[in-house]
């Protein structure tokens, strides 16, 4: 006997009895459409949080020197770090709060003098004009790159490049408008300077740099290139009080496991009603299994060996269970749609999550198709055939 | 064709024993038409199960076609159900869901048979009963006799060297009882063996030789031909 044909003999066999297919089927609609759905939701959340952390700067490391009992830190140990490969750019940084001045109107702001990997490492983006350039540093160019809210307050335009503003008494031409960024827990970001690293030197007279922004060269790397830091540090200045790391994967991973352990327990107890619906199916089948006892043993009588009985009812449960969770996953797609169009609960359904829950229905379909079918195939053809 | 030595059939009733079968011996030659008649609880019904490779004896030997028979697998059963024997019932028992033609079809499925070729043969089958023109209704768009009918053509359509026949005409007036008997008698012409079960001896007359069964003997013999 061929699969087709048994694949034929299942499907007219649950077309003749519509309204007990469709009620058996629900189990597993409710059970695929709930874990498509609640998986959905979960996945959606993670997404979310992290996409939320990582604009925040995920790959981003801050290493703060507190103590210049030794050599500062040289180019030469900058290009060797991110040789390792774990990191991507360095920039540091000299700052110093210092008063900014534009015609009458002065203020005081955190003034940082950096480089052009800055504009990458901090994601920061440019609105009008350029960041500073490399160019800009070798010249020790007095250019200025500005946030909007200096704008604001001291120009009261944003219309500001080529302008003078006056930090420390000291002229600057700025060169650029940083975009808004809005604020974080670290304060505005919109309330910046920032000038070449070789002017603010200069201008701060210091040579010590306080502080680096790295960027790990992908969020996988960023554990790797924390650690060589650590270790470059340490073995540097021989004293983990001299220095201070700080990542923000610790933070990404804490809420990620969080999140997580969230979407499983969702999953699992949308996996629950899938069992159930396993259970229905088992159900049926038995039930099915009785009322067609006298037709197994016809098929039987006319040559039906064990295994065709058994493919034959084991082939109904995985196509009512199969039936199931495509009509479960459209389902499950549609009110993923209705839920992220209109909640604010973010939805977000994954290849892999489909696959799984058709392979889990599928499963159900063979592994409680399994008891009713080996019954169905034991029955004695003399039995079956006097049954009434 | 079918031999059968010294067969018992026993069902253990609590501490009774019961001899369904008791030490019956029967040879039934190719190409014979013969009744095996009994009223109810003779064995008889005992007896043809074991012809038709539904049950299995106690102890004893049954020889089909030359193969010893009683003590094989299910599954082999099955082949031979399938391929050496064509079964027609009292109730019919067709498939309901299925059309004439499907039903025909049926063993043919077993068999692995190709859908054309099924078709083809069922076709025949059909036609050999008179009912090309019904091959598509269902069973319970059919009188009796018609069900009756695509029930013979289902037991044909393997072309198999015995027809076991348990009381065709049970449910049947007798106008179209003496039909069915007609086709069978016609089957056993064109050279098969056709065994016909019955309670009834009118019945029986219509085949060459009859058997007569009672407490799982063999009670007495008749007219063997040839």
């Amino acid at each position: 006997m061929k699969f087709t044909q048994g694949i034929k003999m299942a499907l007219s066999s649950i077309r003749s009895n519509k309204m007990r297919s469709i009620l058996t089927m629900l189990g597993i609609i409710i059970g695929i459409l709930s874990v498509i759905v609640l998986v959905g939701i979960g996945q959606g959340t993670t997404k979310n949080i992290q996409s939320q952390i990582e604009g925040l700067g995920t790959n981003l490391i801050t290493v703060n020197i507190r103590s210049y009992r030794n050599k500062p830190i040289t180019d030469d140990e900058i290009t060797q770090l991110k040789s390792g490969g774990f990191i991507k750019e360095i920039a540091p940084i000299v700052s110093s709060s210092s008063t900014v001045k534009a015609g009458t109107k002065s203020e005081s702001y955190s003034v940082e003098g950096s480089v052009p990997a800055y504009e990458e490492i901090r994601n920061v983006s440019i609105d009008t004009g350029r960041f500073i350039s490399e160019n800009d540093i070798t010249n020790r160019y007095k250019v200025a790159v500005i946030g909007t809210d200096i704008a604001d307050t001291i120009f009261g335009t944003r219309d500001v490049i080529g302008k003078t503003i006056q930090i420390n008494r000291n002229n600057f031409t700025v060169i650029g408008l940083l975009k808004s960024a809005g604020s974080s827990s670290s304060g505005s970001n919109d309330e910046k300077v920032i000038i070449p690293i070789s002017t603010a030197e200069r201008l701060f007279k210091t040579t010590r740099i306080s502080t680096f922004y790295i960027e790990a060269a992908s969020s996988d790397n960023v554990t790797n290139a924390y650690n060589q830091l650590n270790t470059f540090l340490y073995q540097k200045f021989g004293s983990t009080d001299d220095y201070n790391v700080f990542n923000q994967t610790d933070l990404l991973s804490t809420v990620s496991t969080t999140t997580n352990t969230l979407t499983m327990m969702l999953g699992g107890i949308a996996s629950i009603s899938l069992l159930v619906g396993g259970i229905g199916i088992m159900n049926i089948m038995l039930v099915s299994v009785t009322e067609r006892t006298r037709e197994i043993g016809i098929r039987k009588a006319i040559g039906a060996k064990r295994r065709n009985i058994l493919i034959q009812f084991l082939i109904e449960s995985v196509v009512l269970s199969v039936l199931g969770g495509i009509i479960g996953i459209l389902l499950g797609f549609l009110v993923a749609n209705i839920v992220s169009k209109f909640t604010s609960i973010a939805v977000s359904i994954s290849p892999t999550v489909v696959l799984l829950s058709f392979s889990f229905a599928m499963a159900v379909g063979i592994i409680f198709g399994m008891y009713p079918a080996n019954k169905a195939s034991k029955l004695k053809p003399i039995d079956a055939l006097r049954y009434e | 064709m079918i031999r059968i030595k010294n067969l018992f059939k026993i069902y253990e009733m609590g501490e009774d024993k019961v001899y369904a079968l008791d030490d019956l011996s029967l040879v039934i030659h190719q190409g014979e038409f013969t009744s095996i008649v009994g009223p109810s609880g003779s064995g008889k019904s005992t007896l043809m199960n074991i012809i038709g490779c539904l049950d299995t004896p106690t102890s004893g030997e049954y020889f089909l076609a030359g193969e010893e028979v009683s003590k094989l697998s299910d599954n082999r059963l099955s082949e031979i159900r399938n391929e050496k024997i064509g079964f027609v019932f009292q109730k019919f028992n067709l498939l309901p869901k299925l059309s004439a033609l499907e039903n025909v079809e049926l063993p043919l499925v077993y068999l692995g048979v190709s859908a054309k070729e099924r078709k083809r043969r069922a076709e025949e089958a059909l036609n050999s009963v008179g009912l090309l023109s019904r091959m598509k209704h269902m069973p319970t768009q059919m009188s009796g006799g018609q069900q009756q009918r695509v029930a013979i053509a289902r037991a044909l359509v393997t072309d198999p060297q015995i027809i076991l026949a348990d009381e065709p005409t049970g449910n049947l007036d007798s106008k179209t009882g003496e039909e069915v008997l007609k086709i069978l008698q016609e089957l056993n012409k064109k050279g098969r063996t056709v065994i016909l079960i019955t309670h009834d001896s009118h019945v029986a007359k219509s085949a060459n030789r009859t058997v007569e069964i009672m407490d799982g003997k063999i009670h007495e013999h008749e007219g063997a031909v040839k």
